[in-house]
C-alpha cells in the first residue's frame, strides 16, 4: 500500500478549504446585478387561498417582481416531480397530487409556497411581502400518521383517502402458514420517529439568466446537479438541457435532503429571467426546519414467529408511512423499494410479507433521509429480535447468531439477493471489543451506584451502491442508477477525474484521488477531481445511498482502465514493442522481461506530441470516460453495541460504550471511514434519543428552531470503539460496499434495545427523552417491585 | 429585521438620556435576546441604544459583605472572576452553566435579568441569595424586581446598572438543562446565610422564578439533602411543554433542590 493509496488514512485535500473559510457554497456565489427572493409561505396547515392580493407590495420600494403559481402556469412551468411510480396492491398506479412550485389555490402544510417577491433587498423583499394580502379560508389539518387513511379531511383530490398507495411485497400465504405453524408469536408496535435533516449548509439558490444566449445558470445546493438539471430541464420545463447549466458548488451536508428538487430553485431560475437579474434565496434555519424534506415518520406493526427451537420462520409488517403534503422527488421509493427489502436483516427468514400504506397530511414533504428506508427497517427487525430473544429467554448475542445467514449468495424472500457477508465474524470482534463477559459485573455494579444499565445490539445490513438501472427501473425508478467518469490526462501526466458523483462533505476530493494515485501510480497531489457542474461534467446520477465509492468510483475505475490500455498503445510505439509485451505498474509502461520503461507523465505527454505514431492509426490525446452500471446492490452489514447508564432519579441516559464492527468491504480511506461511522451514530443517537419533530393538532410544527429540536452534541456522545471486518463486495472492481449511512441505520435500535433492557425490558418510543426514559422507569421500577 | 438608528454611548448617563429622548428606543447589552427578536421581526425598535462601551457598567467589586457586578458584566467574566469564585463559587459556577462559550461571551447579567426569561437561571440566584437590583433611578430587592414571565418592574427609561449580591455561609446550584436550549427546564439555587435558608427555583414556574417554603422550612432545621427525604414540590403551578410536563418537572425540582443542597454542603 503507498502512502496516498487505496487503503490509506490520507488526510483529507479539501479540509484545506474547509479550515480556512475559503471553501465556496452557494451564498458565496454573488452575480453582478442580483436581487433577492423572499417566498411568502403559508402560515396554515391547510387553506383554500380565496385571493392573493399583490398590488400595493408591487409598489413598495426596491420590488422588481411578485410571482404567484398563476404565472408559473402562465409560463407552462410544471409542478415538481415524483421521480419512482409505486404500483398498489391491484396494479393501479399511486394516487399522486400535483405539486405546484407555488401554491395554486390552496396551501397544504405550514410553510407552503403561496408567493416569491423579488426585489433589490432582502429586506425589501420582506417589507413587501408583509405587504402581500392572502384571503385564506383555513380548513382542518390532518397531521398524524395513524390516522390520515380515512379522516375527513381530503388533502388532495386525487387521493380520496389520503392514501398514496396501498403496497406490499413478499409472499402473503406463505407467511400466514408459517405463521400457524409457529410456536412462538412476538408482536410489537412501533413508531419510527419524525426527523428534520438540519444540514449545517442551509439550501439555497441563484438562478442567472443569460439573455444573449438565451442560456439559464442555477447554482444550487444540491448532491446531484444533473438530475436536478433533467428534472428541471425535462419535467418542469424551465429550459432544454443544453440551455440550462446547473452548479452546485461546495455542498455542506446534505444527509439526502438535497437530493430533491425544491419549489425554490425553480423559482428563482425561472424568475431570473422574468425580472431579467440574478436571482438569490438562502434559507434561513427556520425556513430549513419548514420546508426541507424531513425523514422517516412510520407507524408499524410487526409479528416475528419462531419455531420451538427458536428458529426464525417467518416475518410480517404492516406500516403506514407519512409522505407529508406532497410527494417529494424519491418520497414513495423510501417506505417501499428502499425498505421491505431489507426487512430480511442478516436473518435467514424463509417467509416475508410487508404491507405499506402511504398517507398525505398536511405536514411538510417526507423523503430520503440518511439511511432512506433502511434505517426504518432496521429499526423494525432489532427490535422484534431483540424481543423475541428475550420473550425466549435467550442470550441475545446466541439467538442472533443462530439465525444469522451463513450461505452466500443467499437469496431472501423480499428481492434482495445478498453476494457475501460473516455477519458472525462482526459479531465476534464487538462481543470482545464491548466485553460482553463483563456485562454482569458492569450491571451490578451501577446498581450498586443507584442506576441502571443495559446493553443493546444491532446487527444490521442495508443496501448500498444504488443500483442496477434495469432492476430499479422494473421497480418503478424513472432514472438509471448508474455512474460515469471522464479521466482527462493533460501532457504532463497530471489528471482531472469528471465525475458525477457529488461531495457534500464525503471527501470525494481525496479518496478518488487515491484510487487514482493508487492505480495510475502518480502522486496524489497531481489529481484534481471536478463534480459539480452540468457544462463540465457530462453526466451524473448524485451522491445518495453510499453509491460514490461503489458506483462512482467504479465508473473512475473503467475509465482508467481504458486510459491504460490507451498508454500501453502509446508505450508500444515508443518503446518499439508489442502491444501485447507492455505491462503498467507502479505508474511505468515496461516492456516484458527488459528493462526498457516509460513513465505514465511521458507517456502523457508523447500522447499528446503524436510525434511517435501516426496519428491516423491511433488516435493522440489521453482522455476516456466510462459509465458504470452495477451488477446488484451492494450489502454493507454489521454488529453495533451499545451500553449505556440510566439514572432512574432523572430519566438521564448517558451512553458509557459503544462498539461498531462494520463489514464495508474494501476501505479506501480508514479515517474518512471511521469519520462516516461517527457521524452516523451521531445521528442514529440523535434520533433514538434527542430528535423529534412534532406538529401540533393544528398543523404548526412546535419544534421549528434548535430552542425545542434537539440536535444531538458532542457530549451526548461517547467516544467510538470502530472495529471492521472485511469481506470484499463481489460486484465491483474495488470490492467496496459502501459505508455512508451505516451509523444512521445501526444505532436507534441498539440504543432502544439497551435501555428497554436496562429497564427491565419495559418499551420506550424514540426519542427516549430523559421525561420518558424517567417515567418507563418509575414503571419498571415498581412492577420489579411487585414481583 | 427592520430598519433602526443606532446609538452608542458611553456612560449609563448618556444612555439614559438618549433613552428618553429617542421615540420606541430599546438598550442593547449583549444582544442575544434582543436580536434574534429584531432578525425575526418579532421586535421592531425604532433606535437602539447599545450600552456595549459605557465602561461605568461592567466590573465585578466585593464591596463590604456584597459582590457588585455592573450590568454589562458577561456570564464569561462572572465565571471566571476570582472574587466570585471566592465570594459565592455557585454564582461563578451558575453562569459557567449558562448557555454556550458564544452565549456566555456575549450575554450579560443585566440583559438576562431585565429580560426576565423563566428558564434563565440568574433569577434564581438573585431571589435565593436576595440581592438587589440597582438601576439608574433606584434600588429593588429581586422579590420586588421580577413580576412575572418576562416581566420586570423596571420602568420607562431605567436602566440596570448593578446587581448586589449579599455574601451567604454556603450556596449551591443545580441545573437540568433543557436537552434542545440548554436553558434551565429546572435550576434550583440554594443559599444558607446565618439561620435563614432560601431555595428559589427557575425554568419551572408558570409565573417564573419562585421560591419553595417548605423545602427552606425543612432545611433551616438541617441544612442537608436527608432533610429533603420524601420532600415532593406539587405540580400545579408548574409548567409544562414538549420538553417535560408538570409532573416530570416538579419531581425535578426535588431532585435538584438536592443536589444543590449536596453542592452547597459538599456532599
Ligand atoms: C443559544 C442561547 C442559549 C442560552 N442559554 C441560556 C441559559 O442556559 N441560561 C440563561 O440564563 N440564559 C441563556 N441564554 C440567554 C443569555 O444568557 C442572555 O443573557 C440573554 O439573552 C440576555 O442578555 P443579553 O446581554 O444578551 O441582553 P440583550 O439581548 O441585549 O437584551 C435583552 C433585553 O434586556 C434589555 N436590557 C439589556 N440590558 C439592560 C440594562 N442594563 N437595563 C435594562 N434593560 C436592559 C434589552 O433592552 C432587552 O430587552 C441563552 C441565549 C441563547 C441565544
Amino acid at each position: 500500500m503507498s502512502a496516498t493509496g487505496i487503503g490509506a488514512a490520507v488526510r483529507r485535500k479539501e479540509d484545506h478549504r474547509f479550515i480556512t473559510g475559503q471553501g465556496r457554497y452557494t451564498d458565496d456565489v454573488n452575480r453582478p446585478g442580483q436581487a433577492q427572493a423572499y417566498f411568502l409561505r403559508s402560515p396554515h396547515a391547510h387553506a383554500k387561498i380565496k385571493s392573493i392580493d399583490t398590488k400595493a407590495a408591487a409598489a413598495m420600494p426596491g420590488v422588481l417582481g411578485i410571482f404567484t403559481g398563476a404565472d408559473l402556469a402562465a409560463d407552462k412551468i410544471g409542478g415538481l416531480i415524483c421521480g419512482w411510480m409505486i404500483h398498489n396492491k391491484d396494479g393501479s398506479p399511486m394516487r399522486a397530487g400535483a405539486h405546484p412550485a407555488l401554491a395554486q389555490g390552496r396551501v397544504r402544510y405550514v410553510g407552503d409556497h403561496v408567493a416569491v417577491v423579488v426585489a433589490e433587498t432582502l429586506a425589501q423583499a420582506k417589507d413587501a411581502a408583509e405587504a402581500i394580502v392572502v384571503d385564506y379560508q383555513e380548513l382542518s389539518a390532518v397531521v398524524e400518521t395513524a390516522k390520515a387513511a380515512g379522516a375527513k379531511t381530503v388533502i388532495h383530490d386525487e387521493a380520496p383517502d389520503n392514501t398514496v398507495f396501498n403496497w406490499h411485497l413478499g409472499d402473503k400465504d406463505a407467511t400466514d402458514k408459517a405463521f400457524k405453524a409457529a410456536k412462538h408469536v412476538t408482536k410489537l408496535d412501533l413508531v419510527n420517529n419524525r426527523l428534520v435533516p438540519n444540514a449545517m449548509e442551509p439550501r439555497a439558490a441563484v438562478g442567472d439568466y443569460d439573455a444573449g444566449e438565451g442560456i439559464f445558470t442555477l447554482y444550487t445546493t444540491s448532491q446531484n446537479p444533473h438530475v436536478a438539471r433533467l428534472v428541471l430541464s425535462a419535467f418542469i420545463g424551465i429550459a432544454p438541457e443544453n440551455k440550462l447549466r446547473v452548479i452546485a458548488p461546495d455542498v455542506g451536508g446534505g444527509f439526502g435532503s438535497k437530493i430533491f428538487i425544491y419549489a425554490e430553485e425553480t423559482v428563482c431560475v425561472w424568475a431570473a429571467k422574468k425580472v431579467g437579474r440574478p436571482v438569490k434565496w438562502t434559507a434561513d434555519r427556520t425556513e430549513a426546519f419548514l420546508s426541507d424534506a424531513h425523514g422517516r415518520d412510520h407507524v408499524t406493526h410487526a409479528e416475528l414467529a419462531t419455531d420451538a427451537d427458536g428458529k426464525i420462520l417467518a416475518l410480517k409488517v404492516h406500516t403506514t408511512a407519512n409522505l407529508g403534503a406532497y410527494l417529494s422527488t424519491f418520497s414513495s421509493s423510501v417506505p417501499t423499494y428502499l425498505y421491505a427489502p431489507l426487512l430480511s436483516g442478516q436473518y435467514d427468514i424463509p417467509a416475508i410479507y410487508c404491507e405499506v400504506d402511504a398517507v398525505y397530511t398536511n405536514t411538510a414533504p417526507v423523503d430520503a433521509y440518511r439511511g432512506a428506508g433502511r434505517p426504518e427497517a432496521t429499526f423494525v427487525v432489532e427490535r422484534l429480535i431483540e424481543v423475541t430473544a428475550r420473550q425466549l429467554g435467550k442470550d441475545p448475542a446466541k439467538f442472533r447468531l443462530q439465525n444469522y445467514i451463513r450461505k452466500f449468495p443467499h437469496q431472501t424472500p423480499v428481492i434482495m439477493a445478498y453476494d457475501t457477508g460473516n455477519y458472525a465474524a462482526s459479531l465476534k470482534k464487538a462481543l470482545e471489543i464491548i466485553d460482553y463477559k463483563g456485562i454482569g459485573k458492569r450491571k451490578r455494579d451501577s446498581a450498586r451506584a443507584g442506576k441502571l444499565r443495559g446493553i443493546g445490539f444491532s446487527s444490521y445490513i442495508e443496501a448500498c451502491g444504488i443500483a442496477p438501472s434495469a432492476a430499479v427501473g422494473s421497480l418503478g425508478a424513472g432514472v438509471g442508477l448508474w455512474e460515469s467518469a471522464e479521466v482527462r490526462v493533460n501532457p504532463i501526466g497530471t489528471v482531472e477525474v469528471l465525475t458525477g458523483s457529488h461531495s457534500h462533505g464525503q471527501g470525494h476530493e481525496t479518496t478518488f484521488a487515491q484510487l487514482v494515485s493508487d492505480r495510475l501510480g502518480i502522486p496524489i497531489d497531481n489529481v484534481s477531481i471536478i463534480h459539480g457542474d452540468t457544462d463540465k461534467v457530462q453526466m451524473g446520477m448524485g451522491t445518495y445511498g453510499s453509491r460514490s465509492g461503489a458506483v462512482g468510483m467504479s465508473a473512475i475505475y473503467k475509465a482508467i482502465d481504458k486510459v491504460i490500455a490507451k498508454g500501453k498503445k502509446v508505450a508500444a510505439y515508443v518503446l518499439e514493442a508489442d502491444e501485447a509485451d507492455i505491462d503498467f505498474a507502479d505508474g511505468n509502461f515496461t516492456v516484458k522481461g527488459t528493462d526498457r520503461k516509460l513513465d505514465f507523465g511521458s507517456c502523457a505527454l508523447q500522447a499528446y506530441v503524436a510525434h511517435k505514431f501516426n496519428g491516423q492509426e491511433l488516435e493522440p490525446g489521453l482522455k476516456e470516460g466510462a459509465f458504470y452500471d452495477p451488477t446488484n446492490f451492494t450489502f454493507p452489514a454489521g454488529v453495533h453495541i451499545c451500553e449505556l447508564e440510566i439514572d432512574p432519579q432523572t430519566g438521564v441516559t448517558k451512553i458509557d460504550r459503544w462498539a461498531a464492527v462494520d463489514d464495508f468491504g474494501v476501505v479506501i480511506n480508514p479515517m474518512i471511514v471511521e469519520g462516516q461511522v461517527h457521524g452516523g451514530i451521531a445521528q442514529g443517537v440523535g434520533q433514538a434519543l434527542l430528535e423529534g419533530a412534532r406538529y401540533n393538532s393544528d398543523g404548526q410544527l412546535v419544534t421549528a428552531s434548535f430552542m425545542d429540536y434537539t440536535m444531538p452534541r458532542a457530549d451526548d456522545l461517547p467516544s467510538f470503539d470502530v472495529g471492521m471486518t472485511v469481506t470484499p463486495c463481489p460486484s465491483n472492481p474495488l470490492g467496496i460496499k459502501g459505508c455512508g449511512e451505516a451509523g444512521a441505520i445501526a444505532s436507534p435500535p441498539a440504543v432502544i434495545n439497551a435501555i428497554t433492557d436496562a429497564l427491565g425490558h419495559e418499551d420506550i418510543a424514540m426519542p427516549a427523552t430523559p421525561q420518558a426514559v424517567w417515567r418507563a422507569a418509575q414503571k419498571s421500577i415498581s412492577r420489579l417491585a411487585a414481583e | 429585521m427592520y430598519a433602526f438608528t443606532y446609538h452608542k454611548p458611553t456612560s449609563a448617563r448618556q444612555a439614559a438620556t438618549l433613552l428618553a429622548k429617542k421615540e420606541d428606543a430599546k438598550l442593547l447589552a449583549g444582544g442575544h435576546t434582543l436580536l434574534p427578536t429584531m432578525k425575526q421581526r418579532l421586535a421592531s425598535p425604532a433606535a437602539i441604544v447599545d450600552l456595549g462601551a459605557c465602561a461605568d457598567l461592567k466590573g465585578i467589586t466585593l464591596k463590604g459583605r456584597n459582590i457588585v457586578i455592573g450590568a454589562m458584566t458577561t456570564h464569561a467574566e462572572v465565571a471566571a472572576s476570582a472574587e466570585v469564585q471566592a465570594a459565592i463559587p455557585a454564582l461563578a459556577y451558575l453562569a459557567s452553566h449558562i448557555g454556550d462559550p458564544h452565549v456566555r461571551h456575549r450575554g450579560t447579567i443585566g440583559g438576562s435579568v431585565a429580560n426576565n426569561d423563566p428558564a434563565a437561571d440568574y433569577p434564581a440566584a438573585l431571589l435565593a441569595l436576595g440581592a438587589t437590583v440597582i438601576t439608574n433611578k433606584r434600588k429593588l430587592t429581586a422579590e420586588e424586581f421580577f413580576t412575572g414571565l418576562y416581566e420586570t418592574a423596571l420602568e420607562e427609561g431605567e436602566i440596570i446598572t448593578k446587581v448586589s449580591f449579599p455574601l451567604v455561609s454556603k450556596a449551591g446550584y443545580a441545573k437540568f438543562r433543557n436537552p434542545a436550549s440548554r436553558y434551565a427546564m429546572v435550576g434550583v439555587f440554594v443559599a444558607k446565610r446565618g439561620s435563614d435558608v432560601r431555595v428559589a427555583v427557575t425554568g419551572a414556574g408558570e409565573g417564573g422564578v419562585f421560591r419553595w417554603p417548605e423545602a427552606e422550612t425543612a432545611l433551616k432545621v438541617r441544612f442537608s439533602p436527608k432533610s429533603l427525604d420524601g420532600f415532593k414540590h406539587g405540580s400545579k403551578g408548574i409548567n409544562g411543554d414538549i420538553h417535560a410536563d408538570p409532573e416530570y418537572r416538579a419531581h425535578l425540582i426535588g431532585v435538584m433542590t438536592r443536589q444543590a443542597v449536596a453542592q452547597a454542603t459538599g456532599k
